[in-house]
């Protein structure tokens, strides 16, 4: 038996946040898996909206090239606002 | 503060079960904030231990030992499992339910058992099982599922009984894996938990309404907290000095506590709200032990334990044989759905 | 004016669908299917207490929803015979679901505006879950008619089977702020385009059963069973 179609579910919680994503499950296509997920993952008003992806669908970085990945932007400090001296008597910046 | 599940500092605001789970979700989110782990990640088992060590999650597409990787599905698998078989012991009553009230309240517990059961298969999944192939092997008999629902509903009251000890005894168990260091399952126990606060309560108020209701309810109620008892001691499994997985399952911080504490923990708990309901805990061996500060308690039978687990339990056939009907008798519904997302695949445009 | 009866009615519908319903935990074709139909038992079962309640409220004889849920006998039952059939399959499942959210809608949708505040707070809750049951009918009638050789076939069956009782639907001389009959063309369209779509053919109309209701009794037995068995306790 091969099984259903896996699909990843995100989901909204609240106006003003990202959709997050929950868990997964399986649906033979994606109209039924947005209907599943609504089931499953929002039984408690846990959502205002949601999204589903097909597992296959999804590119992910490598936990191996992490370093490569992620490292090169922890020297780049200039990148947050701290970094900057903010000289007296300047507003609204 | 890990030292504690139970009673630590951070047991959150009601300092009970539910306290517990929000203690381990902000324990979550402080392990994710505290940084990344020092080390190279390209010394896999150092890395490794280093992110246990630091008490941070280990994440899906992480190096990690097999072993580590085959215990958590093992595990994980044979919890979904029972989240699945176990819809059936309480499912049967969804009809005959006393009142409407209680219909809808066993219907929405019967379905976050279904949830429950998906959230786990999910978090199984990430370790690159597919559903089908667990549920293959639950049907085939090559995995298990928790040996207590392998024992029958004679009366209503054993859905309360099943509420207040079964679902007890499982958050009990299921409140530290809140903490697991596998970060998929963590996530989804701390869901689960949150979601079963009620299931226990409901069972309790149950059993408290036909205590003190007829006499036939009040021994309806007694009757079925004398033979969930025992079942529901042996579901922490086997005593310490006999459990294959145990040390090496601490180690991992898959396991928090033994079985044995874990089991006394829900001993010491049972009596207090077994006065409250006005129902015995049928063990002459119960008594307190100042020394101990704990419960002296009768110890279940491990033996009918393993029997039941390895098949030979009142209604094991049964359970099984009402998961195959399902599976074989939806195949061809499931061949359906596959057959019309193929045709809609042919006629949308790429 | 709404009558008792009127309101036993939609509460009777509601009733016997969530029990019909209840039935199937664990059994469906995939777990999910298992989680969505014990949502759409749960709506139907939470619009058969408020109705209930509210009938209890309009006889002003003291009964509550359990009193009439577990005190009336088969003959007391108000409810259409489409609803107490059983479903010896998926198909039957979803057929009914079909066949009974697409009137259930539009009443729902019609007593929200109409004018007994009652039925108009109920109706204005229901309309939002039968329109969902009758997204999940559709859905499904749809994969089962043009899927397999097999699901057609099972499908059109159930279709076939229970077409006779649909008459009954818009059937009931109680008194109520909507009338059933003028929800039939509304309901045939439905129906009739889903089908369509799904590649299934409309049953052609034939009278509507009558005489004894033996699945009913049988329904109503299991249901009232362990509430009868101690009268006057409390759950």
């Amino acid at each position: 038996m091969s099984g259903e179609p896996l699909f990843e579910v995100f989901v909204r919680p609240r106006r003003g946040l990202s959709h997050t994503h929950v868990g997964s499950l399986h649906a033979p296509d994606a109209a039924m898996a947005l209907r599943n997920a609504r089931d499953v993952y929002t039984r408690r008003e846990e959502g205002v909206s949601i999204w589903v992806v097909p597992a296959t669908a999804i590119t992910a970085s490598s936990p191996d090239e992490k370093d490569a990945f992620f490292d090169p932007a922890a020297d780049k400090v200039y990148r947050h606002p701290t970094f900057y001296d903010v000289p007296d008597g300047a507003k609204h910046l | 503060m890990y030292g504690n599940d139970f009673a630590g500092p951070d047991a959150g605001s009601d300092g009970g079960l539910l306290g517990q789970v929000e203690a381990a979700e902000a324990a979550l989110r402080a392990a994710a904030l505290r940084g990344r782990v020092e080390g190279d990640p390209a010394a896999l088992q150092d890395y490794f231990d280093a992110v246990i060590a630091a008490d941070q999650k280990i994440e899906p597409r992480d190096w990690m030992p097999d072993a580590y990787r085959r215990g958590l599905v093992r595990q994980i698998a044979q919890h979904a499992h029972s989240e699945i078989i176990g819809m059936q012991p309480e499912g049967s009553w969804i009809t005959r339910a006393p009142s409407l009230k209680r219909k809808a309240i066993l219907l929405a517990k019967v379905q976050d058992e279904a949830g429950h059961g998906l959230y786990l298969y999910a978090a199984a999944e990430t370790l690159g099982v597919s559903r089908a192939e667990l549920v293959d092997m639950l049907l085939d008999g090559r995995q298990k599922y928790s040996s207590i629902f392998n024992y029958p509903t004679l009366t209503w009251a054993d859905i309360g009984a099943i509420g207040w000890l079964v679902d007890g005894a499982a958050i009990v168990n299921q409140v530290p894996l809140c903490r697991c260091s596998y970060g998929p399952y963590a996530r989804a126990m701390i869901r689960i938990c949150k979601e079963e606060s009620f299931h226990q309560r409901q069972g309790y108020e149950i059993l408290h309404t036909l205590s003190r209701g007829t006499q036939a309810q009040h021994e309806m109620a007694q009757d079925a907290v004398d033979r969930w008892w025992y079942p529901s001691l042996a579901m922490f499994g086997p005593p310490d000095t006999d459990s294959t997985h145990s040390a090496q399952s601490m180690a991992w911080k898959i396991k928090r506590f033994s079985n044995d504490d874990l089991r006394q923990r829900f001993v010491d708990m049972c009596v207090q709200q077994a006065g409250v309901l006005g129902l015995r805990i049928p063990d002459p061996g119960l008594r307190w032990n100042e020394e101990r500060q704990a419960h002296d308690f009768t110890a279940p039978d491990y033996d009918e334990l393993m029997r039941v687990i390895k098949g030979d339990g009142p209604c094991n056939e049964e359970r099984m044989a009402h998961r195959r009907r399902a599976h074989s008798e939806g195949a061809w519904v499931r061949e359906a759905a596959a057959a019309y997302a193929a045709k809609q695949q042919e006629v949308v445009p790429a | 004016m709404t009558t008792v009866d009127y309101v036993l009615r939609l509460g009777d519908d509601a009733l016997i669908t969530a029990q019909r319903l209840g039935a199937w935990y664990a059994a469906g074709p995939e777990m999910e299917e298992d989680v969505a139909l014990a949502n759409i038992a749960l709506d139907q079962l939470g619009a058969a207490r408020l109705l209930l309640t509210y009938a209890g409220e309009l006889e002003g004889a003291g009964r509550d929803e359990d009193a009439l849920a577990y005190r009336r006998s088969a003959g007391e039952f108000r409810n259409c015979r489409l609803v107490e059939q059983p479903e010896p399959d998926f198909a039957f499942v979803i057929a009914k679901l079909l066949l009974l959210s697409s009137f259930q809608q539009p009443l729902y949708e019609a007593l929200a505006a109409a004018g007994d505040e009652r039925l108009a707070a109920i109706g204005g809750k229901a309309l939002k879950e039968s329109a969902y049951h009758l997204d999940h009918g559709t859905l499904w009638t749809l994969r089962l008619g043009d899927g397999t050789d097999e699901s057609h076939r099972r499908v059109q069956e159930a279709f076939d089977t229970l077409w006779p009782y649909t008459g009954g639907l818009f059937v009931g001389d109680a008194v109520g702020p909507v009338e059933f009959a003028s929800l039939r063309d509304t309901w045939q369209s439905t129906v009739e385009d889903v089908l369509r779509r799904a590649t299934l053919e409309v049953p052609s109309p034939s009278p509507e059963p009558t005489g004894d209701r033996p699945q009913l009794v049988a329904l109503l037995a299991e249901m009232q069973e362990l509430h009868r068995a101690h009268p006057g306790a409390r759950w």
